[in-house]
């Protein structure tokens, strides 16, 4: 009979603070807890009577990690409600510096998070240059790094909070000829992406989850619109995706949890492949197409192979549009305030981020509902700990908390994101 | 030139949304190879398992001060740490990561079962008004350039690089 606890203050190799806690006792497991333990900022209440131009740069700041996709979320949510539509080249503009984040955030948490347990390492700092396997890893990792920091700061002036993208387009537009010195690199970043891809796919970690997988679903795999789709082939519309997600209060955490149809779900790389391989690029499709055979998974460490399957893909696509690409100097939409709401959902890098915004008369929001992917993942991935647990109660307590961690950077958590909100009512307005 | 020593540096997050330790990683693609002859970790929970409070001799410190456990830490840093360095505009300014400081009264009473029940303090800090600090890094994200002359800086003051 095992009895033990297991309690790790602060997990690394994640972004931002959490915190398990584990008793086992005869052998019943009586405590699981993932404590996301990052302090509110209270985004929801400082939104609040600010006026839409100046809410999605607020809102990055929410999280440095995918503050991007937190821009081009809330400026979504704005432009369906002001009825804004943005021109094809701001629409174009806009996929590029999303690839640009995708390929960026997904190397470093393949690189710097996951592959340490891969490998056997504390530290991706800890390689030894001199071994030349190691080298290659360290050139891998900051060459995709590099090409995706370089494609988010051409087109969006930079890659963190990228100051140029506005509601109704661009503030600033980016240099042609930059935008086509790109291709030559992201052209010869394809090599060093396959071999990342087959990096991850030796991984033989394995823990699978019979849950449901969520996502939306696009014709060309583009992150920023689509259909929201199941697992099992189904689909429904921004409302009754918001209409389903329930909110539950995760007492030892500091963020808000959600369930799905009253289900444990998940958001993310894994769950984007499982609903829509056939919608990634061609040559994607072409190059990797044994990877691609093991999706659908239910296997939550190929969210690890996913995040590597879509730096290639968002490679590929960068190209596509870099190819073709004229910049014509246009100025943002302009910004016509009107009482009115507005749904924003997009595929951040870790899953559906979803912005749900009221303004009123002359511009300033009044509500705001925003709900991040680890927030969505958050009860999956306790959950996915337990089930762990019950198959592996006769290791020692150093593999074990070794092991649970591994499961919980397959997740790719983002707590900066989770835990700047504080859940507010919200009531459904029937048109 | 490279030296047998190298600077210990710690790296902390507080209440912020971490778009340093990004910058960070980022300017790591350029200068990694060269860091590591000159810079050791002792404390980077973001990149590494191990941590370590001896002998820091550089700490980075980003985000605002939200709770008393988090100044307890930043002054536990301070006293380890030989020279320490606010980055980025909330540990500079406590904003925007304070900006519940500034919330009016209704707003206070609806966030305020919160700061109860995770025990915030009353108001967030930036890290001078918690310790002594030795210089900044300001931005949002912090601005990079100055990050690399602060850091060229010290590693020319603790003597691992050479300069002149």
């Amino acid at each position: 009979m095992h009895t033990f606890d297991l309690s790790v203050d602060e997990i690394s190799k994640i972004e931002g603070k959490a915190r398990l806690s584990v008793v086992v006792k005869d052998d019943v497991i009586e405590k699981v807890q993932f404590s996301i333990t990052e302090f509110k900022r209270f985004y929801t209440q400082a939104i609040r009577g600010k006026d839409v131009a100046g809410v999605p740069q607020l809102t990055a700041r929410i999280c440095g990690t995918c503050s991007n996709a937190h821009l081009l979320c809330a400026i979504k949510a704005i432009e369906n409600a002001l009825q804004i539509t943005p021109s094809d080249q701001t629409v174009l503009l806009r996929k590029l510096l999303n690839y640009g984040l995708i390929i960026r955030d997904h190397a470093l948490h393949l690189y710097f998070f996951a592959l340490p347990d891969i490998i056997g390492v504390d530290s991706l700092l800890d390689l030894d240059e001199n071994n030349d396997e190691y080298h290659q890893i360290l050139h891998d990792v900051f060459e995709i790094k590099s090409v995706g920091n370089a494609l988010g700061k051409t087109i969006g002036g930079r890659s963190v909070h990228a100051p140029f993208v506005a509601v109704g387009g661009f503030t600033r537009l980016p240099d042609e000829e930059h935008c086509k010195k790109l291709i030559a690199e992201l052209e010869a970043l394809r090599p060093t992406v396959l071999r990342t891809i087959t990096l991850f796919q030796k991984c033989t970690f394995a823990l699978e989850r019979k849950i449901k997988y969520v996502s939306l679903k696009s014709n060309d795999f583009n992150f920023l619109d689509g259909v929201m789709t199941m697992h099992d082939g189904s689909t429904l519309s921004d409302q009754e995706y918001s209409d389903y997600l329930t909110h539950v209060v995760i007492p030892h955490s500091h963020a808000s949890g959600y369930t799905f149809q009253s289900d444990t779900y998940m958001v993310g790389a894994l769950a984007r492949l499982n609903n829509g391989k056939d919608t990634l690029h061609p040559t994607t499709k072409k190059d990797v197409k044994n990877v691609l055979s093991l999706f659908p998974s239910l296997n939550i460490y190929h969210n690890n192979l996913a995040q590597a399957l879509e730096i290639l893909h968002a490679v590929d696509s960068s190209l596509d549009i870099l190819k073709t690409l004229t910049i014509a100097q246009e100025a943002p939409q302009a910004i016509i305030r009107k009482k009115s709401s507005g749904i924003g959902i997009i595929e951040a890098p870790r899953g559906i981020l979803f912005y749900s915004l009221s303004i009123d008369e002359t511009g300033k929001i009044t509500t705001v509902r925003i709900v991040v992917p680890t927030g969505q993942n958050q009860i999956g991935i306790e959950k996915s700990i337990r089930e762990y647990l019950t198959e592996n109660l006769h290791k020692d307590k150093q593999t074990l908390i070794g092991e649970i961690e591994q499961i919980i950077r397959a997740y790719d958590p983002c707590m900066s994101c989770a835990s700047h909100f504080l859940k507010v009512s919200w009531k459904k307005k029937h048109s | 030139m490279t030296n047998k020593k190298k600077l210990r540096v710690g790296w902390f997050s507080f209440s912020c949304c971490e778009d340093s330790t990004i910058i960070f990683t980022e300017l790591l693609n350029d200068h990694y190879m060269q860091w590591k002859n000159y810079i050791e970790f002792a404390y980077f929970l973001p990149l590494q398992k191990k941590t370590s409070f001896q002998d820091i001799d550089l700490s980075f410190i980003e985000g605002a001060v939200t709770s008393e456990e988090q100044e307890k830490m930043v002054k536990k840093i301070r006293d380890c740490s030989q020279k320490v360095v606010a980055i980025g505009a909330c540990a500079v300014s406590g904003m925007p990561s304070g900006q519940r400081n500034t919330f009016d009264e209704k707003t206070q009473k609806e966030i305020a079962p919160i700061l109860l029940r995770f025990t915030y303090a009353s108001m967030v800090k930036k890290i001078a008004d918690v310790i002594r600090i030795d210089a900044v890094v300001p931005g949002c994200p912090m601005d990079e350039n100055i990050f690399l002359k602060v850091i060229n800086t010290y590693l020319s003051e603790f003597g691992i690089i050479k300069t002149g």
